[in-house]
């Protein structure tokens, strides 16, 4: 299992669009990937668990990823955060 | 037999045509077992697919019709129906309970909507509902049951429901859709504002048209005057198609004027500008022949999220609008929020006088990271055309001093960073504060300009809620005591060397255009849709003319004097 850890930057933390964007990147995958925050973990292929997470500014998110292409969904995700400017 | 409905005119036009029901069925659904779970799964999945289907090209639709930022909710939609962990535990409990698709993806959904519903924030509770509307999609080919899909209508058609939804109205084609008339909303309501974006007659508010109105009944919409007529008599038919080419040869007359300067008889040019809430009205805007923007409302960039919009989202739009209008002026008026306007992000305790509280320049100059942030994308964008910023609910000399001073330390800031700003950016204010009035020859010493929000001035002058039917009669723009504030603002500007403008719904009322002409108002800012038939109006006017009467309308007693001598001396029914 590869996991990485990032800090949100975006004023509106993981809301609506970031939301939908990140879930658009992680289900081109085939690993099953997840979103940790504030001890709670959902699947990054679901919207409404990613939504229901309620991630504002400056959380400690952890991304996990297990399975083949576990290395380029990380790879790919840490891309979509940095371009859309949402965690670093 | 003809009936006649009246409701509030939202969109003006006269259509006719055969009614069309948009109606939202009552799904009941029952518990059933069932013997093979792995075909019920199949079924399941295809009712999926069959709305995705649907939603892809209500997304596409919208995305041309409506643009980006309307259509994003749509992906958010097609998302939720590939979201695993509504799918999975769908097909878990056909498989293990042995039960119907519909009644397991009913429970599931349930689960989640309460889930939302159970959230502390506005926003989030707003998500229950697109839930329940993409979970009613998919039950909808589960049983059978055809849901309103208005963009299958394929003949002309007015369209008769009880609302319309955001992906109602994304959905209706203009070639087939004529009209449309609703029980409930209001002129602001979201229909009534798509309404006149598509430019298509509609009248809202009327209580009664699904009940009264059936399936290919005909139907006439008059959008000037509120009116629904039902199987009309060949008399109210005929009457109707004499109003409706009327009105279209007059709306032809009008569109001769769009690249037309706005000049009166006489030879003065006033400046005719259109008010904005969203860089996709420009559209609109510059089809009308506007001359500038003379009020862009920032705050519905502010609005319909969880959370503050970031430098570089506000930046974007900014940058759009002022590139849009290449050149012309852009009137932007800074963050304008609280009294009716609430952002339930960011938590403001309940005010018993909201409309006299803690709102617009108060709340800016008090949460300056929020106000910098706007200043600073402003800034930013300049760059790019003709700006003008100014701050709303300006009551005395040290909020503006305040503001403009913030402006210029975050100019500052940047041209020590950099980045390029526009050097000639005029600052201005909102005057809808009747202190503002009376002192405005003060103002006018340290505004580069003023806009007169006749809408806030109004009330607080009258001391009238205009969110109050009870004293809706003091709602009065034709008040003498409204009409000599309004005068002695443009002297106190002109005094100056400074411009006045008006931004509210006064500026496009063919009443008012005569008197504030007569006042020397500079600049005219309304609905785009007002723009045309206002410069008609304008160009077979004298400036000198109605200055004559000046002296005479604001020495009358009441408004409706006001009103009866501004009638008779121009001609207007």
């Amino acid at each position: 299992m590869m996991e990485k850890v990032f800090k949100v930057t975006a004023d509106s933390g993981i809301h609506a669009r970031p939301a939908t964007l990140l879930v658009q990147a992680a289900s081109k995958f085939n690993s099953d990937i997840n979103l940790e925050y504030n001890g709670k973990t959902v699947n990054l292929k679901s919207i409404m668990g990613v939504m229901s997470l309620g991630v504002p500014k400056d959380a400690e998110i952890k991304i996990t990823a297990e399975g083949a292409d576990a290395a380029e969904a990380l790879a790919a995700l840490t891309e979509t955060l940095a371009k859309e400017g949402l965690a670093q | 037999m003809s009936k006649f409905i009246q409701g509030i005119a939202a969109s003006s036009g006269i259509a006719i045509a055969k009614a069309y029901r948009l109606e939202t069925p009552n799904f009941s659904i029952e518990k059933k077992a069932i013997a093979a779970p792995e075909a019920e799964i199949e079924r399941f999945l295809a009712a999926v697919d069959k709305a995705k289907g649907e939603l892809e090209k209500i997304r596409e639709h919208a995305l041309q019709e409506l643009g980006e930022d309307k259509a994003a909710i749509f992906s958010a939609h097609l998302l939720v129906l590939s979201d695993p962990e509504l799918l999975n535990p769908v097909k878990d409990k056909i498989q293990a309970e042995q039960v119907n698709a519909e009644y397991a993806l009913n429970e599931t959904a349930s689960m989640f909507v309460a889930m939302f519903e159970s959230m502390d924030n506005e926003y989030m509770k707003e998500r229950a509902a697109d839930i329940r509307d993409v979970t009613k999609r998919v039950l909808a080919h589960l049983l059978g049951i055809a849901i309103s899909n208005p963009s299958l209508i394929s003949e002309e058609v007015i369209v008769i429901a009880e609302d319309l939804t955001p992906s109602d109205t994304a959905q209706l084609n203009r070639q087939f859709v004529k009209g449309f008339a609703t029980d409930i909303g209001g002129r602001t309501s979201h229909s009534a504002i798509m309404a006149r974006s598509l430019e298509i007659p509609a009248v809202v508010g009327t209580k009664s048209a699904t009940a009264e109105i059936r399936n290919g009944d005909m139907v006439i919409i008059d959008g000037l005057d509120g009116q629904v007529v039902v199987n009309p008599s060949e008399e109210v038919l005929e009457q109707y198609m004499e109003k409706r080419s009327r009105f279209e040869a007059q709306k032809a007359e009008w569109a001769k004027l769009v690249h037309e300067q706005t000049t009166t008889k006489d030879g003065h040019h006033v400046e005719l500008a259109a008010n904005i809430g969203t860089p996709e009205d420009v559209k609109g805007v510059l089809a009308n022949g506007a001359e500038g923007i003379g009020l862009y409302r920032t705050e519905f960039l502010y609005m319909g999220r969880s959370d503050l919009p970031t430098e570089e989202e506000q930046f974007e739009a900014y940058k759009t609008v002022l590139e849009r209008m290449e050149g012309k002026p852009v009137v932007v008026r800074t963050l304008d929020i609280g009294g009716d306007k609430e952002l339930p992000y960011l938590e403001l305790p309940k005010e018993m006088n909201p409309f006299l509280g803690f709102r617009a320049i108060r709340l800016c100059l008090e949460m300056q990271d929020m106000f910098r942030t706007q200043l600073r994308a402003l800034l930013r964008a300049s760059v790019y055309g003709n700006l003008k910023i100014m701050f709303p609910m300006i009551a005395t000399l040290d909020e503006f001093r305040q503001a403009k001073a913030i402006l210029l330390e975050e100019k500052a800031k940047l041209q020590n960073e950099n980045v390029p700003v526009a050097e000639n950016i005029e600052i201005g204010m909102m005057v809808e504060i009747p202190a503002a009035a009376v002192l405005a020859d003060q103002f006018a010493k340290e505004v580069d300009f003023f806009s007169i929000g006749t809408n806030d001035l109004i009330q607080y002058t009258m001391a009238a809620d205009r969110m109050n039917e009870r004293v809706s009669y003091l709602y009065q723009p034709y008040n003498p005591a409204i009409l000599r504030l309004i005068h002695s603002v443009i002297e106190a500007a002109h005094k100056e060397g400074k411009w006045a403008g008006m931004c509210g719904e006064m500026a496009g009322d063919e009443l008012a255009i005569p008197i504030l002409l007569g006042l020397g108002l500079d600049e005219f800012s309304m609905s785009a849709t007002s723009i045309l038939r206002a410069r008609a109006q304008v160009k077979k006017l004298s400036k000198e003319e109605t200055a004559s009467f000046k002296e005479t309308i604001l020495s009358m007693d009441t408004a409706e004097e006001v009103v009866a001598f501004v009638k008779k001396t121009f001609h207007i029914n």
